[in-house]
């Protein structure tokens, strides 16, 4: 596919952090998965109170801590120190996983490789390394009752992250409900991918060109909102 | 005769462990969390051809230096020094680090059975509690599928997995009193406590051994029936000032740019 598309705007790393913040409702509990996902604590909507989960067995923390600064015992998934606030309580894997498993994380936010147009989600293998790491990305994808993509909107080369059928290896089926890119968002919906928001200076038509399966416009699509 | 679990040193803890033995090693990934003293004492004993069950395969000693840590061993340990057959992990392989156990695993000197993480602790937790296996609807649809009963129920689909036993789960746990009862730290407790009770024999690497009835009985996460052996960490330990290899490095400049530690 055409690099025609190089020089324009994305959003970048933290921008996309932002935009996925505003999904989350006050009394949300959410996970948030390694790299642009983890950013997003940092933007939870004002008047909003959120908890947020770890698979390492934590439920309510706070900021990341500086390097050098915090306690061994207290990470996050990413191996972050993290600061304990009022709230705050630990328990075992099978506890965390049965947190994750049994449906009852309001939201959970992950990166992608892929995503199809009926929501299947490929995260976990780069074809070319050959090996990857599972780790808990296929129980958080089928558990949380809304999971949210955050990822570039195309590969290195230009290619559609954003197809019709993943050919990568799985993590899940029919379980993504919304996409964040760097230039868009989409919600996946039982007709079809919806285009909901677009970046600024983005035509509906370009973005087309770099997705996969043909999205339906919403009657409301605007600008992405911040 | 009062029961007595605490043993005295590190090398008599794992003295009994065999060639071939299945070993779950406890923590999440991070050293803090891993039982390090116990995985150097069986490093120096230098079993053959085990299998480990664990969340990750380690990083290594030199990337927990270079943050700091004294006691910076972790699976590692046993793999670089030619223990470990076969792992069944979640996290096999890093994408910022290339650790040992991948060099070994694409070299096909070792194998990996991989399970996704929150699989991996139901299917421990059904070997402590009894269960033949359990239904998750982890993996339906994926590569994880592939052999596995699939069964519809309730109108939604699951995939049968099969308990993972051990041969001895070595953990790592804050407090311990000589009946095993433990506590942990914060994060630390993790794949710590689902693995106490799992393996035939569980030994348990603690920061502190306390006297029987100092632990608050409201609070004692893991009961000592499930404990065979506690162990208590020195208080201090010798420094160790090998150079920290480019390796390393390197890879501590590209987590904090992805964001994460």
């Amino acid at each position: 596919m055409s690099d025609k598309f190089k020089d324009k705007f994305r959003l970048d790393r933290q921008t996309m952090a932002l935009r996925v913040a505003k999904e989350f409702q006050d009394g949300d509990y959410v996970n948030l998965g390694i790299g642009i996902p983890v950013l997003a604590s940092n933007y939870v909507p004002a008047g909003r109170e959120v908890v947020f989960h770890s698979e390492n067995g934590v439920l309510g923390f706070g900021q990341v801590h500086t390097a050098g600064e915090g306690d061994p015992d207290f990470v996050n998934a990413g191996g972050q120190a993290v600061t304990i606030i009022p709230g705050t309580c630990f328990f075992d894997h099978h506890e965390s996983f049965s947190i994750v498993r049994g449906r009852h994380l309001d939201i959970s936010v992950m990166g992608g490789l892929q995503v199809s147009e009926k929501g299947d989600l490929a995260n976990w293998l780069v074809p070319e390394r050959q090996i990857g790491t599972i780790g808990g990305a296929m129980d958080l994808a089928v558990g949380a009752r809304k999971l949210i993509i955050a990822m570039n909107h195309v590969t290195k080369d230009n290619q559609p992250r954003i197809v019709k059928k993943c050919s990568y290896e799985l993590t899940a089926v029919e379980c993504v409900k919304l996409v964040v890119t760097d230039i868009a968002v989409i919600e996946v919906t039982k007709k079809g991918m919806v285009l909901k928001e677009i970046a600024p200076t983005w035509t509906l038509e370009e973005v087309q060109e770099l997705t996969e399966p043909k999205l339906i416009v919403a009657p409301d699509c605007k600008e992405i909102e911040l | 005769m009062p029961i007595n679990k605490i043993v005295a040193g590190f090398d008599e803890a794992v003295a009994d462990i065999p060639d071939g033995a299945t070993i779950m090693i406890g923590g999440f990934g991070t050293v803090a969390s891993t039982p390090t003293c116990l995985l150097e004492a069986l490093a120096r004993k230098g079993v053959k051809n085990i299998t480990t069950v664990s969340n990750t395969t380690g990083f290594g000693s030199d990337v927990w230096r270079l943050l700091g840590y004294k006691f910076s061993e972790d699976m590692d340990v046993l793999v670089r020094n030619g223990l470990v057959k076969k792992a069944i992990v979640a996290a096999p392989v890093s994408t910022v680090y290339q650790n040992n156990f991948e060099k070994l695993l694409r070299a096909g000197k070792v194998e990996a059975e991989m399970v996704p993480q929150g699989t991996l602790a139901e299917r421990i937790r059904a070997a402590k509690a009894g269960l033949g296996g359990v239904y998750v609807p982890t993996g339906v649809g994926t590569i994880v599928e592939k052999g596995k009963e699939k069964k519809v129920i309730n109108g939604k689909t699951y995939l049968l997995e099969l308990p993972i036993t051990a041969d001895f789960a070595l953990i790592k746990a804050h407090k311990g009193d000589r009946w095993g009862n433990l506590v942990y730290r914060r994060t630390s407790r993790t794949f710590n406590a689902t693995m106490a009770g799992a393996a035939k024999v569980t030994i348990a690497e603690v920061d502190e051994i306390v006297e029987l009835g100092q632990l608050d009985p409201e609070t004692v996460v893991t009961p000592g029936i499930y404990v065979d052996r506690v162990i208590a960490r020195p208080k201090d330990v010798k420094v160790d000032d090998r150079p920290i290899s480019q390796e390393a490095l390197d890879s501590q400049a590209k987590t904090k740019a992805r964001g994460s530690a």
